[in-house]
């Protein structure tokens, strides 16, 4: 069933946040700390642990997949809700403090990414034709 | 036309799936047509999307874009942080474990990387512009970083109101900045693999940005920038009210 596929998201989904905002109680800050990050890893267990065992069958991926197709059409209503007046009238300052350091954590990418790869690195179309994990 | 509109307002989300609909079908086209598919369509979508969060900003003056316009409320929860969340999460499916562990320590060290230099740079502009003191200049640096941090850690020093402000300001320039921008960027610095997307997230970290981004970029990599910006937040919230404070401090004696 469809909804098998959706709820186990969610379950992954609740336990990676709420251990996300665990975490952050625990560390004293007002934020959730990693909570995604550690949904998605749930996810990735669960899923390949499903797939072991046979209980992946197509229509309860679908439950996922689905949502894993509404991810382009989300970001795009988080663009059209986000504060853009803001960030052009907050003046100069603003600006510089948004543009300038962001500028060069861009320019640090190349390099670090130079300095950690380790043996060959896949791209997305060669790592798609993989099997995937 | 009042029937229709709190017809609207009352059916919101599904109005928001059918107004995102329409935006990334005209988006397509048009990447198609007339950019010959220089340009992808999601990406054009989505600078539409900030278009019109800058409309809907003008005309109503809210903080919420388009969704202060009362028909076009839905969107919001459309693109609230639950489902923002809830897809990327359901984008790890077929992400490659492998991968992430591999990186797992790039991704670290990009982690604390970009939220220091980004927390640096910023407070030295804060205080070329003379904001001089500890406070400001604290403040400032963490907006730079995400425009969460920014008032967390403002209210954790004590800042001022006005300062808070110019620092989540400075977040959503950023915001905006990383989501149209790392299409165009993506080329140049290698932006076309599952490592380098981890960096990326690391180094980056505005969670809807490299969000955005990366799937103007290629949808592919959402789920490995997504896996390490999610902890930038956090870390920054930890780092910036703390020790990045006392350093200011410190280098201000």
């Amino acid at each position: 069933m469809t909804i098998y596929g959706v709820a186990v998201l969610a379950a992954c989904y609740i336990t990676g946040q709420l251990f996300g905002e665990g975490l952050g109680k625990l560390l004293g800050i007002d934020a959730n700390v990693g909570g995604v990050g550690f949904a998605m890893l749930l996810l990735i267990l669960l899923s390949t642990w499903m797939i072991k065992k046979g209980f992946l069958n197509p229509e309860t991926e679908a439950g996922v997949n689905f949502w894993n197709k509404m991810y382009i059409p989300v970001i795009i209503a988080m663009s059209a809700t986000q504060n853009v007046t803001a960030a052009l009238l907050g003046g100069m300052l603003a600006i510089l403090a948004g543009v300038i350091p962001t500028a060069i954590a861009f320019l640090l990418i190349p390099g670090l990414s130079k300095f950690f790869k380790t043996g060959s690195v896949e791209t997305a179309s060669e790592l798609k034709n993989k099997e995937v994990i | 036309m009042e029937t229709v509109t709190n017809f609207l307002v009352k059916n919101g989300l599904v109005f928001g799936f059918l107004v995102i609909g329409a935006i990334l079908y005209f988006s397509n086209l048009f990447s198609e047509k007339v950019l010959n598919k220089k340009i992808p369509g999601a990406a054009i979508a989505i600078i539409a999307g900030l278009v019109l969060a800058y409309i809907g900003g003008r005309i109503t003056g809210g903080k919420n874009g388009i969704a202060d316009v009362k028909i076009f409320s839905g969107i919001s929860f459309m693109g609230g942080a639950m489902l923002r969340d809830f897809t990327i999460v359901a984008s790890a499916m077929g992400a490659s474990f492998v991968v992430m562990k591999r990186t797992g320590l790039a991704g670290i060290i990009s982690l604390f990387l970009g939220v220091v230099v980004t927390f640096g740079v910023g407070a030295i502009i804060a205080y070329m512009y003379g904001y001089t003191d500890a406070k400001s200049m604290t403040t400032i640096g963490a907006g730079a970083c995400t425009f969460i941090i920014g008032p967390i850690t403002g209210t954790a020093v004590g800042a001022s109101s006005d300062v808070i402000a110019l620092s989540i300001a400075a977040g959503v320039v950023k915001s905006v900045l990383v989501t149209i921008g790392t299409p165009f960027v993506a080329k140049y610095i290698g932006l076309n693999n599952p490592q380098t997307a981890m960096i990326y997230g690391g180094l980056i970290g505005t969670t809807s940005g490299v969000a955005a981004g990366l799937a103007a970029t290629d949808p592919k990599l959402v789920p490995y920038g997504a896996l390490t910006a999610t902890f930038y937040t956090g870390l920054g919230c930890l780092l910036c009210p703390s020790v990045l404070y006392l350093a200011v401090n410190a280098l201000l004696r």
